[in-house]
């Protein structure tokens, strides 16, 4: 048989019969105790109970009264119960405190790269005089920052900081963890040197030279050690959804990055196929499963209530890990690759519904009927926001896979306004709501000012809607006067510099709401602000075991 | 299955033998397949091996990240109209043979430049237009790179290339010098020319099978 017929046909058999043996399981019920499961990351006297500790006293018994107004928020858990939490808690506070440090620190300085590459991309004669500076490098020293510093700093904090929840036992080797983070920060910031002064690998996504590299994919590594070891220990009879994300994450990262950067094993047009196998895989196998993981915890936890479907989560690890990981080659469409491997992508990539769908419909039937309790709970409002936004970052990938959509977003705009709305508008929102949740915890300490999380919020918002819609329609403009011969190039050029202007201000209302979240941040860090110690943490019965008897604030 | 394990309940081992496998498979169809397709793509007979020197502006051209704004890939005629505006015919896997690291770059900020060696074969030209791309295309947005050239009041040493400006550019007493780094890149852009014609797609043997691109 022709060899693009097989390969083809293999691949989508493969894909259906899996997911006909999948469907007849659950329809069997093979899938076990899903209730259980679910309702692992709650202790039994919690169910029902809400958790927030960016909330306010007030908030908090509004969002109890939103939820199940029978139970009393500052009702607490038993006091065994709360002591195992306080010591699970504490056995991540260090490494925890140190990644999400250094990522606030690398998300302050990429929200600068990127409304410096943004201002420059209307104003081409702004700021010209240094070489570091010039577009071609601040523009990869910003998502640079952002993939690596940021995100995956801030991701790994999270996931390190929910395995002793999710087990239900202390951290174990945090130390390694702490090692891998220090050794990846190390490689961040040489990278970023290397990219300013001009040793760029020159491919997207892969920019650091090898020889960097290896410190983020030892760190990597090493991050993982405490995962394995507290598997080891777990006090859990199920592994809660959060933790496959979080396990399949930490392995396939450094193989990932090991296999990309490779010095000279890639070549030519292979190694554009490479590129997008991992440039897509970086976003599909490394901070989207960080991005569910915490999400899926934490939605459920602060409204106190199992996620809707255990089953579903199940078929929307397995389908998004399958499907994701082949999606890559729609970078490609129309270049100069094998035809069989872009229909391949792009069959996947509308796959992919699949999974969005199977996460979308249990994130959001979790919270349906609950929205009031967004108003009351500062982190549910960031991340169920995120789960929106992977829903609409999802659906919209799959669209621009179609080849008819392609051939106007490709090369264009379009496509970075997109970009922004996976790795931003659902990763980074995912990644502040649950920064706001943690960091109580981690600090002993409550967030000093509760209005500057709203301002936060508003600010951020309302710059990304500019900038994500301003450079959608600019970007499809731009594609549609590329397609259409009658139109010089550079009018296509013209007609994008109001929509780049638009983009220029909504970054920087961005980057303003991410001052104010550092600045909160560090305010917290010093303890800045009334000592408001209380309710909002554990409730009375940790409250007595802490601060001895009769210590209520 | 009624002892509390199900065949799908979720155990360390299944997690991670299971992201292994679709890691694998994965990475099979889209690393090591092109790999054994491609390894052994002949370069077309029109093809030049780069020189040292445009090897030297290539690194250039990666150094300050021209791929981010400029393609390296025209599309068939049935995508997208590259061919009639002079960016050259749909580029095959051969005309790649020499370029590691790979340029294709995913955005057109600015024009795409596979061919722009055919198009703009001016040192002086490529040389004026990095140095103020203004001058040469209004409405362009794209940064100079003034960083790649030498001002200097008075006159040029022997040896030295003086950029030919436009007179809205050239102030009296002063000369701009393009130091190695600029004439290295433009020799590496004067050599951007796939206008031969090109070979199948790609030379894997498929016996009367059809193939979309002649």
């Amino acid at each position: 048989m022709d060899f693009t017929v097989s390969v083809l046909l293999g691949t989508f058999l493969l894909s259906i019969g899996a997911l006909f043996i999948f469907i007849w399981s659950m329809s069997k019920g093979l899938f076990g105790d899903g209730v259980a499961a679910a309702t692992e990351i709650f202790e039994p006297s919690e169910l029902g109970m809400v958790e927030d500790p960016a909330a306010t006293q007030a908030q908090k018994g509004r969002l109890q009264q939103a939820m199940r107004p029978s139970m009393d928020a500052n009702q607490s858990m038993t006091v065994e119960d709360a002591d195992s939490r306080v010591r699970a808690d504490r056995s991540t506070s260090l490494v925890v405190g140190v990644c999400l440090t250094l990522a606030v620190i690398w998300l302050v300085l990429a929200s600068f790269a990127g409304l410096i590459s943004s201002i420059k991309l209307h104003s081409p004669d702004w700021w010209v005089q240094f070489e570091w500076l010039t577009f071609g490098r601040i523009r990869p020293i910003h998502l640079n920052l952002i993939g690596y510093g940021w995100c995956s700093l801030a991701g790994i904090g999270v996931a390190i900081w929910m395995i002793p929840r999710l087990l239900k036992t202390e951290l174990v080797g945090a130390q390694y963890a702490l090692l891998g983070g220090a050794l990846w920060s190390i490689g961040v910031t040489a990278g970023i040197v290397a990219i300013a002064t001009g040793h760029s690998d020159g491919l997207e996504w892969l920019e650091f030279p090898w020889q960097i590299d290896i410190l983020l994919v030892v760190g990597g590594a090493l991050v993982g050690f405490p995962l394995w070891l507290t598997l080891l220990q777990r006090k859990v009879k199920h592994l809660y959804v959060s933790v496959w994300y979080i396990a399949a994450g930490l392995l396939w990262f450094p193989i990932l990055f090991l296999v990309a950067n490779w010095p000279g094993l890639h070549f030519g047009v292979q190694e554009a196929t490479m590129n997008w196998w991992f440039g897509h895989n970086v976003l599909g196998l490394w901070f989207t499963p960080l991005g569910l993981a915490a999400s899926y915890y934490f939605i459920p936890k602060v409204l106190g209530k199992p996620i809707h479907s255990y089953n579903l989560s199940l078929l929307g690890f397995w389908s998004l890990a399958f499907f994701y990981s082949q999606v890559g080659g729609h970078h490609l469409i129309g270049g100069p690759v094998p035809s069989w491997l872009v229909t391949i992508s792009i069959v996947q990539s509308m796959m992919m519904i699949i999974p969005v769908f199977a996460v979308a419909v249990n994130q959001h039937m979790t919270v349906l009927g609950n929205f009031r309790a967004l108003n009351h709970s500062p982190t549910l409002r960031f991340i169920v926001l995120g789960a929106m936004m992977y829903t609409a970052a999802s659906v919209q990938g799959s669209l621009e896979a179609l080849r008819a959509v392609n051939a106007v977003t490709h090369f264009t705009h379009y496509t970075v306004a997109h970009a922004h709305l996976g790795l931003y508008g659902f990763f980074t929102m995912v990644m502040f709501g649950s920064i706001y949740f943690i960091m109580p915890r981690v600090m002993n300490w409550e967030w000093p000012y509760p209005k500057l999380i709203s301002l936060h919020f508003w600010l951020v918002l309302v710059g990304f809607g500019i900038y994500f819609i301003w450079l959608t329609i600019g970007g499809w403009f731009q594609g549609l006067a590329m397609l259409d011969e009658n139109t010089t190039f550079m009018q296509s050029v013209a007609l994008t510099l109001p929509y780049l202007e638009a983009r220029s201000i909504g970054g920087a209302l961005m980057t303003l709401g991410h001052l104010v979240f550092a600045l909160h941040f560090f305010a917290m860090g010093w303890k800045f602000g009334p000592k408001r110690l209380g309710a909002t943490l554990l409730g009375t019965a940790w409250m007595t075991r802490l601060l001895g008897k009769g210590a209520t604030a | 299955m009624s002892a509390g394990k199900s065949f799908w309940e979720m155990d360390e081992l299944r997690l991670i033998s299971g992201a292994m496998v679709i890691l694998g498979l994965a990475t099979g169809l889209l690393v090591v397949m092109p790999y054994l397709l491609l390894e052994n793509v002949e370069p077309p007979a029109g093809l030049k091996a780069y020189s040292t020197q445009q090897l030297a502006g290539r690194q250039v051209y990666i150094a300050n990240g021209c791929v981010y704004c400029h393609s390296q890939q025209p599309r068939d005629i049935k995508l997208a109209p590259d061919a009639k505006r002079g960016w050259g015919r749909a580029s095959v896997a051969g005309d790649y043979a020499y370029d590691t690291p790979h340029l294709l770059g995913t955005m057109r900020t600015g024009p795409d430049l596979l061919n722009i060696g055919a198009r703009q074969p001016s040192v002086d030209w490529h040389l004026g237009h990095l140095y103020q791309p203004r001058a040469y295309t209004p409405g362009s947005t794209m940064p100079p790179y003034a960083f790649l050239f030498e001002v200097r009041q008075g006159e040029a040493k022997p040896g030295e290339k003086v950029v030919n400006l436009p007179p809205s550019l050239a102030k009296p007493g002063q000369v701009v010098i393009a130091k190695p780094e600029a004439l290295a890149l433009v020799d590496y852009l004067i050599s951007l020319d796939r206008t031969y014609p090109a070979l199948a797609p790609l030379p894997v043997k498929q016996p009367a099978s059809s193939k979309e691109q002649p």
